[in-house]
């Protein structure tokens, strides 16, 4: 029994049960809960009745993930991952990243014990994409995106002149301020000023964190984003763009399938957010898209874990990101992937994750980060004051 | 004897035993677990719940302004849910109580949206809302206001009025049906007699359907508030609680701190204090209609 919320995915996977089915007479059986608001409450009662099931995902904050582990439903996949499978071990078939995002490291914060405790079913970046049909029509190059911040404003004030709408994205889900925030500020300041910040080392009222909010000031200030993104759903977003209402969208690789859904036409390209600096890198938010868990106290966790190989495999990879657009975690079938699916994968090497930091921020403070940019975003406050009230916040939490 | 006694005696309680079992199991049991983990820390998952005391309400009460902005939120969607929603239920009631043409039509069609799911009804007013190919503005401009078109729900100014809007669209329709039955249950011949002495329609409604329609009007009001004040459904689908904290409501930030801070402790204590208030105004409500009652 597998029980997940990739509603998009549903149907390979009952595909591939069907096919795992005839090859080894083991019946899997699929169940869907969507959305994932849904599915997280159904895991979270299902602890409470121990009525998981064999596989499972787990959805939220690492913190999360630890308190699974620690009460003993999740199965340390280390053993096996190293274990010899086909001649190489399991984990040399899967991107360093995307096993990143389910490994906890010796001595980390949550007190889980070190391993890795899921396995990645796909890859995912979130980065910038842009309609090169809007761009061509306002005169500027298809070919070349904006590299830096300046740029990004220049082609966007020429998209304005030209009528066209500029930058959507799903700001109404907070987290999706929280990725791109968070990417410009490991450009500015560096990750390790970051997590110093994160640690309670380095204010929120630090000029660089200043001048990170000051961004998205920037962005009101140059009415750069679309009406309604600040409380726009991810979805909405996603169809303002396939639909061809705006040039610009921070959109994460599995958009590759959404948009082929809404407009089969869209000819569009992928880049990193544009760069305030050259001091340090573009991180991106990225690694393991889907993974599954083991569940520890089923009966089956044998089968359940032969199944996983089987469903990482270099077929059942290809199948799944043919079906479904997704960035397979398996490298060996990365060359089989369309053009537009391959340029989320540049840049893999500066991925990175909230679960993969070695310090995180409390729920707390991030809300309040992210809600003061859209604040910031609809002119009721500066970055100053946002600032001031995170720092609040976070200064709570410490006491 | 006695045998036959006790057999009667229990063999009546066998009969309610499984009404009280669904009660108890899902209802006191849910109710009197939620006080118990009001006083933890639990995380939602963890088998084990450690006793924090009252920190959690102490932190409530003292450091948690957002949680009494979306209290306030709440409160000016009641209140407007209970004056222009209701009063546009009663006003429309008091259209079809009259024997107009289609009235059985005009009935289906007022009670239409709130047979609609709130996500769904989230969904169509967003395109209502939405600032650049939104009905509303083409509306106005086509009017001539186009100076008042906007993003609806992103603008600070608008935006909780404008979830308000949607909740008074579906939720209407439920104070209609009921203000309706409470008009139909008054008997003719009150209006007759009044009709025949001269009175005018505004005379009728003061001194007849008014008095008459005080318990209905309490049963409404006494919904719209409960029922308002527990608005998430449009909030989730519309706006998220955003831009900012604008359109936060007591359940939004309840489910944020459940799910999304996994302090299930701190979202219990919430859900208690919201409780309470729900309580005080219900029971304030209670003594408002007695009081009116002998009047």
């Amino acid at each position: 029994m597998v029980w997940h919320w990739l509603s998009d995915r549903d149907d390979a996977f009952r595909e591939l049960a069907a096919r795992y089915e005839g090859q080894t007479g083991v019946k899997v059986k699929f169940d869907l809960y969507a959305p994932s608001e849904i599915y997280s409450q159904r895991i979270k009662a299902a602890v409470q009745t121990q009525t998981l099931p064999d596989i499972y995902g787990i959805l939220g904050e690492k913190q999360d993930f630890a308190s699974f582990i620690k009460a003993g439903f999740v199965e340390d996949l280390t053993g096996v991952l190293n274990a010899p499978d086909g001649g190489v071990p399991w984990k040399d078939r899967f991107f360093e990243k995307a096993l990143g995002v389910n490994e906890f490291r010796p001595a980390n914060p949550y007190g889980v014990a070190p391993g890795v405790y899921g396995i990645p079913l796909d890859m995912t970046t979130i980065q910038m994409v842009y309609n090169k049909k809007l761009y061509a029509e306002a005169g500027l190059d298809p070919a070349s995106p904006p590299k830096t911040w300046e740029e990004f404003l220049a082609h966007g004030r020429v998209l304005r002149d030209k009528n066209i709408p500029r930058f959507v994205s799903g700001f109404g889900e907070i987290w999706m301020i929280d990725a791109l925030a968070s990417n410009w500020a490991m450009n500015l300041m560096g990750e390790e000023k970051v997590f110093k910040t994160y640690e309670g080392k380095a204010p929120y009222t630090d000029p660089d964190w200043i001048r990170v909010l000051s961004l998205f000031k920037q962005m009101a200030d140059e009415k750069i984003l679309v009406d309604g993104a600040v409380t726009m759903v991810n979805k909405t977003a996603e169809q303002t763009f396939a639909n061809e209402r705006a040039a610009f969208a921070f959109n994460g690789s599995w958009c590759v399938n959404v948009y082929k859904g809404m407009n089969p036409g869209l000819d569009y390209g992928v880049f990193p957010p544009p760069a305030l600096s050259r001091a340090h890198p573009m991180k991106i938010w990225g690694g393991a898209g889907t993974s599954f868990v083991v569940n520890a106290r089923s009966a089956r966790k044998l089968a359940a874990v032969e199944f996983l190989k089987w469903l990482t495999a270099d077929a059942q990879q290809a199948f799944l990101s043919e079906q479904t657009q997704n960035l397979p975690s398996n490298k060996n079938v990365s060359g089989q992937i369309p053009p537009v699916l391959a340029q989320f994968s540049v840049g893999m090497e500066n991925v990175t994750h909230p679960n993969v930091y070695p310090v995180h921020e409390s729920p707390e403070v991030t809300e309040a980060f992210d809600k003061g940019i859209q604040s910031i975003l609809i002119g009721e406050k500066t970055p100053a004051e946002v600032a001031q009230a995170v720092r609040r916040v976070k200064e709570k939490g410490s006491r | 004897m006695n045998f036959q006694r006790l057999r009667n005696f229990f063999g009546n309680y066998i009969f309610i035993l499984p009404a009280l079992a669904l009660f108890l199991v899902f209802s006191l049991y849910p109710f009197l677990k939620v006080f118990q983990l009001s006083v933890t820390g639990w995380d939602g998952i963890s088998p084990q719940t450690a006793f924090v005391g009252l920190a959690n309400f102490k932190d409530l009460f003292t450091d948690n302004p957002v949680f009494w902005l979306s209290m306030k939120n709440a409160f000016t969607i009641t209140f407007l849910a209970l004056t222009v929603q209701n009063l546009l239920a009663l006003f429309l009631a008091l259209l079809c109580d009259r024997d107009i043409r289609g009235g059985n039509i005009y009935r289906v069609i007022f009670y239409l949206p709130p047979v609609l799911s709130g996500i769904v009804v989230g969904l169509i007013w967003n395109w209502i809302y939405d600032g650049n190919y939104g009905l509303l503005n083409h509306f106005l401009s086509f009017i001539g206001l186009g100076d008042l078109s906007r993003a609806w729900l992103a603008d600070a100014k608008t935006a909780l009025f404008s979830v308000a809007v949607i909740h008074m669209w579906k939720g209407f329709g439920w104070g209609f049906v009921i203000l309706l039955a409470g008009l139909q249950s008054i008997p003719r011949e009150l209006y007759e007699a009044a009709r025949v002495d001269g009175a005018s329609s505004w005379v009728m409604f003061k001194n007849i359907t008014a008095p008459l329609m005080i318990p209905v009007f309490i049963l409404v009001s006494i919904l719209t508030i409960l029922g308002t004040m527990q608005i998430f459904d449009i909030i989730i689908s519309t706006t998220g609680g955003g831009p900012g904290y604008h359109t936060e409501v007591p359940i939004t930030r309840i489910l944020t701190t459940m799910i999304g801070a996994s302090k299930f402790g701190y979202a219990c204590a919430m859900g208690v204090v919201f409780g309470l208030v729900l309580l005080a105004i219900s029971m304030v409500q209670i003594r408002v209609s007695r009081a009116m009652r002998q009047v």
